[in-house]
């Protein structure tokens, strides 16, 4: 079979700037910032106190409170998004063709607010009352297989596991599977709720975290000399993929096109990027070199911009390696800069903003952007969005353990 | 304890567990037929009401509680 098209045709998304993505991307435009003070625990222990956490969550409307108590918080945002972004396709899949939808909705870290829960009860009631819906509640697969049994996709349902570039990680995988002929629909993303005690102690421990508990809606700063680390945020982010002529044939509107997905390993250390960049260059290449395009064509990227001092400088890195010259002419820009760092559901939101970016031609700034870092020389979108016209756009995302992924869209002409 | 203390004591926990109103919780209702509940969700009321009602439902015992009322009658007939 030769190689088939893919079109995206729906979006979804649950974020701290809200669940209505024409609204999400609007308030991405105007610099809204979401990172607060956390309030859904108590912080005084704790050397980070901050986070972008979705306020007043209600899946009430979507789900059987019955059936939304055995879902982790991060499986919850998945299938809201997931819904949300389905409804956004207006398909209609008869039996044989949901044979042939399959879900790829990863997540970085899974329920680890219930599988902390249920060793506390564990320590103080003892094995029989452990919850017995806490495996089927925690184990990160769920997420896909809820949406799975929410919209009757037949075909595969997996979760990859890449850290922080898992959304990435599916939808590259998904929009093979359809490239390849081997399904005809994907809904493809990432999920994410780590705003907990046990996963910010863990984060806030290994000195990944910005302490900027004072000023929260100054402390996501990516590309910032004074940067000092990620802001967790929470979420998902979903695509819709299919078939490039079936998609035409049923007059969809296309968001845009996915035309490369690149994967490479640094190979190197747990949590830190191989320092020369040269392998997160490689991933983008890869990508590029699928699409069939040189690296002029691409003139617009969505960073993984975390805000980490290491992440922000080695990214920069590799974008000059693999551009040279060309490199300072892109438009780069980190949502993260507003809603702070979604872990495995980052990909799949900035995979949104990456189609909508290049759909609509406007490119949000990366706030916070204040003092320029001489280690960080490009074009980030400091403060104010601009309008420019892109044809390629890269959505970049570089896990812990040297995961680098990224995918290539194309504006639809 | 009698058994319509017990229904009483029991029911909110029941509908929260099955996402209904407690009113709907009646002693002659089937939780898996009538009530919207799988093996695992009665798996958790069974253990829910242990707790709350300080005892243990052996696993064979369990097995055969099947409605609301039989329920309430073996906590009626076993707690201390």
């Amino acid at each position: 079979m030769n190689p088939r098209r893919v079109a995206v045709t729906g979006v979804g998304v649950v974020t701290p700037l809200g669940s209505d993505t024409t609204l999400f991307f609007q308030r991405l435009l105007s610099g809204e910032n979401a990172i607060t003070r956390i309030d859904t625990f108590d912080t005084e222990a704790y050397s980070v106190k901050i986070a972008g956490e979705i306020k007043d969550f209600d899946i009430g409307p979507y789900v059987h409170p019955r059936d939304s108590q055995r879902m982790d918080r991060f499986c919850q945002f998945g299938l809201v998004a997931s819904i949300l972004c389905f409804e956004d396709a207006s398909i209609q899949l008869d039996e044989s063709e949901k044979e042939r939808f399959g879900v790829i909705l990863g997540s970085g870290i899974g329920g680890t607010d219930t599988f902390a829960k249920e060793v506390i009860v564990l320590h103080e009631k003892g094995p029989s009352r452990v919850s017995p819906v806490y495996i089927p509640k925690m184990i990160s697969n769920i997420g896909a297989a809820q949406v799975a049994i929410r919209l009757g996709a037949k075909g595969i349902t997996s979760n990859p596991v890449t850290a922080c570039a898992t959304g990435t990680n599916a939808i590259g995988e998904a929009f093979h599977r359809i490239k390849f002929g081997l399904e005809d629909f994907m809904l493809a993303g990432g999920a994410e709720a780590a705003i907990n005690p046990i996963s910010v102690a863990g984060f806030a421990n290994m000195k990944a975290l910005s302490r900027q508990n004072e000023h929260p809606e100054k402390a996501s700063r990516p590309f910032d000399l004074n940067r000092d680390g990620f802001v967790i945020g929470e979420g998902s982010g979903v695509l819709f993929l299919e078939e490039w002529e079936h998609a035409v044939g049923r007059k969809a509107h296309i968001y845009a096109e996915i035309v490369g997905y690149g994967c490479s390993t640094d190979a190197y250390h747990i949590t830190l990027p191989e320092p020369s960049g040269r392998y997160q260059a490689l991933c983008m290449r890869k990508a590029i070199e699928e699409a069939n395009i040189s690296v002029q064509d691409v003139t617009y990227i969505n960073a993984h911009g975390t805000s980490t001092p290491a992440n922000d400088a080695t990214e920069t890195k590799a974008i000059n390696l693999l551009f040279g010259e060309h490199a300072k002419s892109i438009h780069i820009h980190s949502t993260k800069s507003m809603i702070g760092h979604l872990l495995g559901a980052a990909g799949g939101v900035e995979a949104v903003v990456t189609a909508l970016t290049l759909e609509s031609g406007k490119i949000h700034p990366t706030v916070n952007l204040e003092t320029p870092d001489p280690e960080c020389n490009l074009n980030y979108t400091a403060n104010q969005m601009v309008e420019a016209e892109c044809r390629y756009g890269l959505s970049n995302s570089f896990g812990f353990g040297g995961h680098n992924h990224a995918i290539l869209l194309k504006k639809v002409s | 304890m009698n058994t319509k203390e017990i229904l009483e004591k029991a029911k909110p926990i029941i509908a929260d567990k099955l996402g209904i109103n407690e009113d709907e919780v009646l002693e002659s209702k089937h939780f898996i037929n009538d009530l919207g509940a799988d093996s695992l969700a009665l798996v958790d009321i069974i253990m829910s009401l242990e707790e709350v009602f300080s005892m243990e439902i052996p696993e064979e015992d369990s097995e055969k509680i099947q409605t609301v009322g039989q329920m309430v009658e073996y906590i009626a007939n076993h707690v201390k």
